[in-house]
């Protein structure tokens, strides 16, 4: 497997127009106040499918924007951003709903399980919004669960669940609508080592089975699962590794 | 969308109502007593107008009443003079004979008289009437016959006795073919009809008494003459009255306001003083719609105002709502939840809280008025549309109510909402 990154912002730089994740030349600018911020400042990368990334920077080097226009939560200001194919850099907010919904899995930091719901429900949430018929949708449920260890905590809610457990709930619902993509945002910031690193190789399973995972970590151990560590800094790409 | 998603969104409102069962209830109550009293009232004011309605109707829509009057300086006036006013026999004639949408007249006097039975005695009212009578004031016949054309010719004294009389005078006995006595003269019973409870309706004297006894008009002008005598505290009162009252029969619906203004203008002409009173149940009976209208409408607006402040509580405890479940609407939204399915998600919650809160205020609506019913003997009527009104005004404030909170929802912007403590 041969990743094509381009480590120097250039225009119209080659990336691999095989990567399942591609930007050439990202800007993301806010305005705060009279001043400008330029979060990414001309960002090239693609990413190759079932390929194993950890984002990692110091603390306002553009990681977390980077992640939420890798999750198709945000637009770039310009640049272009092709997403399994299609180009999302300026979709409506219903198509990039669709995006997310079809191509995408999140993995957050704090596990964002809804609190009001079974494990069961929160892991068919995506199949709810997919328009899967209800048994269906229990029947994949209790699938998923099973395949992280928890088909025992169906009916169980999140507050009765330990921090790993609930983090593996996080990921079957992840996988819930098959995505091509599974973006991780710290995922074991939360947890102590022991427990993280199981949920590591967890992640490094899934993507073994093809999936391509990309993590955000500030953390060298986590990252170190990873097969290509991108570092960043001041929206740019520092280095590759 | 499709049918199912609608189904499975409308389920989880439901289960979100039932996470926070207190909260629930409390936002629904504004809604419970607004459709509740609202329906309460109209219940109540459309039995109390249905009956008014009723017993106008029961005068006959179809007829004019005219009763003769005591002028006021006749009342004040020293005794041994005799009063002359009313209604005469030309009136009758001129009435019947010019006006052509008049149907047919029916006249009547009556005095007021002691009747006797062995030993029992009652005061009575004596209605001289014509036949016609009981085709115009269409009261039950309950034993016997009602007076005939062939009473009138032979001035008979035969009597028709209302159901009271009858039990009071003959109550032991059986009633037709025995006699009673007034005055000098007797006269045999020879029917019994039902008589109206109510002596008047909605401001009209009803043509017939609980105490009458009918006998033919040409008996009651060969026994009792015009001249009525009356006895009050200790002083003699005399009135010549020819007809006390005429139920005048109009041809068809449309034609009882022109006609009573026709009978007016010649009542006006012949009279000197205004010594009748022209009674058109039908006018009544508009008016009485009128003023059910104008109620329907002063509820109407306290129903808007209970629904609004109703609708003002469910749209604060959601827009509470929206702002603890940031982080909820944030993770649905990062899946892949468009907009409008946040927005149809908490849509739902409040039509189904204001649904819901209808449903009771409904059944509450229609117990409360037989509460009042059993208890006040008010008679109370539930309209059927107020029902269905209340139903879609409650979906309409889940709607208007809940889209704002809604829209603030699916507004959100995810990135944030997910980071949201």
């Amino acid at each position: 497997m041969t990743d094509s990154v381009q480590t120097k912002p250039t225009k119209n730089s080659p990336v691999s127009a095989n990567a399942i994740v591609r930007l050439e030349n990202v800007r993301k600018i806010y305005q705060m106040g009279s001043e400008q911020v330029h979060a990414l400042a001309g960002m090239s990368v693609g990413f190759e499918p079932g390929s194993f990334w950890a984002i990692m920077g110091p603390s306002g080097s553009g990681k977390s924007t980077m992640l939420n226009l890798l999750g198709c939560l945000d637009r770039p200001t310009s640049g272009t951003y092709v997403l399994a194919g299609e180009d999302v850099s300026q979709m409506e907010d219903d198509a990039l709903s669709q995006i997310r919904l079809t191509y995408l899995g999140f993995v957050f930091q704090s596990f964002n399980l809804i609190a009001q719901l079974t494990v069961r429900e929160n892991i068919e949430l995506p199949l709810f919004y997919l328009g899967w018929e209800p048994r269906e949708s229990a029947r994949r449920a209790a699938e998923l669960a099973e395949r992280v260890d928890l088909g025992d905590r169906l009916a169980h809610r999140p507050a009765e669940l330990s921090g790993g457990q609930q983090q593996r709930v996080a990921i079957a619902r992840a996988l819930a609508n098959d995505p091509q993509v599974i973006l991780a945002d710290e995922p074991t910031g939360n947890l102590d080592s022991a427990t993280g690193e199981h949920i590591m190789e967890l992640l490094r399973d899934l993507n073994k089975q093809g999936k391509t995972i990309i993590i955000v970590t500030h953390e060298p151990e986590v990252a170190a699962w990873a097969d290509h560590r991108l570092h960043m800094r001041d929206g740019l790409v520092d280095h590759i590794d | 969308m499709n049918f199912h998603r609608n189904f499975l969104l409308v389920q989880l409102g439901v289960k979100t109502l039932l996470l926070h069962k207190l909260r629930s209830m409390l936002t629904m109550l504004g809604v419970v007593f607004g459709v509740g009293s609202v329906i309460a009232m109209l219940a109540v004011g459309t039995g109390a107008s249905q009956e008014a309605q009723d017993q106008i109707r029961r005068l006959g829509s179809q007829n004019i009443i005219i009763h003769s009057v005591q002028p006021q300086e006749d009342q004040s006036s020293e005794r041994v003079r005799m009063s002359v006013y009313g209604l005469t026999y030309d009136d009758d004639l001129r009435i019947r004979e010019t006006i052509p949408s008049v149907n047919r007249t029916v006249p009547a006097k009556l005095i007021p008289h002691d009747a006797r039975v062995r030993g029992r005695n009652m005061e009575l009212r004596i209605v001289g009437t014509t036949p016609a009578w009981f085709d115009l004031v269409e009261r039950e016949l309950l034993a016997g016959r009602r007076l005939q054309e062939s009473d009138m010719e032979r001035n008979t004294n035969v009597c028709v006795l209302t159901e009271r009389s009858a039990r009071r005078l003959l109550a032991t006995e059986e009633p037709i073919g025995e006699s009673i006595r007034v005055g000098r003269n007797y006269y045999q019973v020879v029917g019994i009809i039902r008589s109206e409870t109510g002596g008047a309706a909605g401001g009209v004297q009803t043509p017939d008494q609980e105490v009458d006894a009918y006998i033919p008009m040409t008996t009651a002008r060969e026994r009792f003459g015009d001249i009525v005598v009356r006895r009050r505290d200790g002083s003699m009162e005399r009135s010549l009255v020819e007809l006390h009252q005429l139920v005048v029969e109009v041809d068809a619906i449309e034609n009882v306001q022109a006609t009573a203004a026709a009978i007016e203008n010649m009542l006006q002409r012949f009279h000197t003083r205004e010594d009748y009173r022209v009674s058109v149940p039908l006018a009544l009976l508009r008016q009485a719609e009128a003023t059910q209208r104008t109620f329907n409408i002063v509820l109407g607006s306290i129903a808007g105002i209970s629904l609004l402040v109703g609708g003002i509580g469910i749209m604060n405890i959601m827009l509470a709502s929206v702002t603890e479940r940031t982080r909820e609407i944030g993770i649905r939204r990062a899946i892949g939840a468009r907009r409008s399915q946040i927005v149809g998600q908490f849509l739902i919650e409040t039509i189904v809280l204001s649904s819901i809160g209808g449903l009771i205020g409904i059944s509450f609506g229609i117990t409360v008025p037989q509460v009042i019913e059993y208890f006040a003997g008010m008679p109370t009527i539930v309209p059927m549309y107020a029902i269905v009104l209340s139903l879609g005004i409650s979906v309409a404030v889940g709607v208007i109510f809940g889209l704002y909170p809604a829209i603030r929802a699916a507004k959100l912007d995810p990135i944030v909402a997910l980071r949201y403590d």
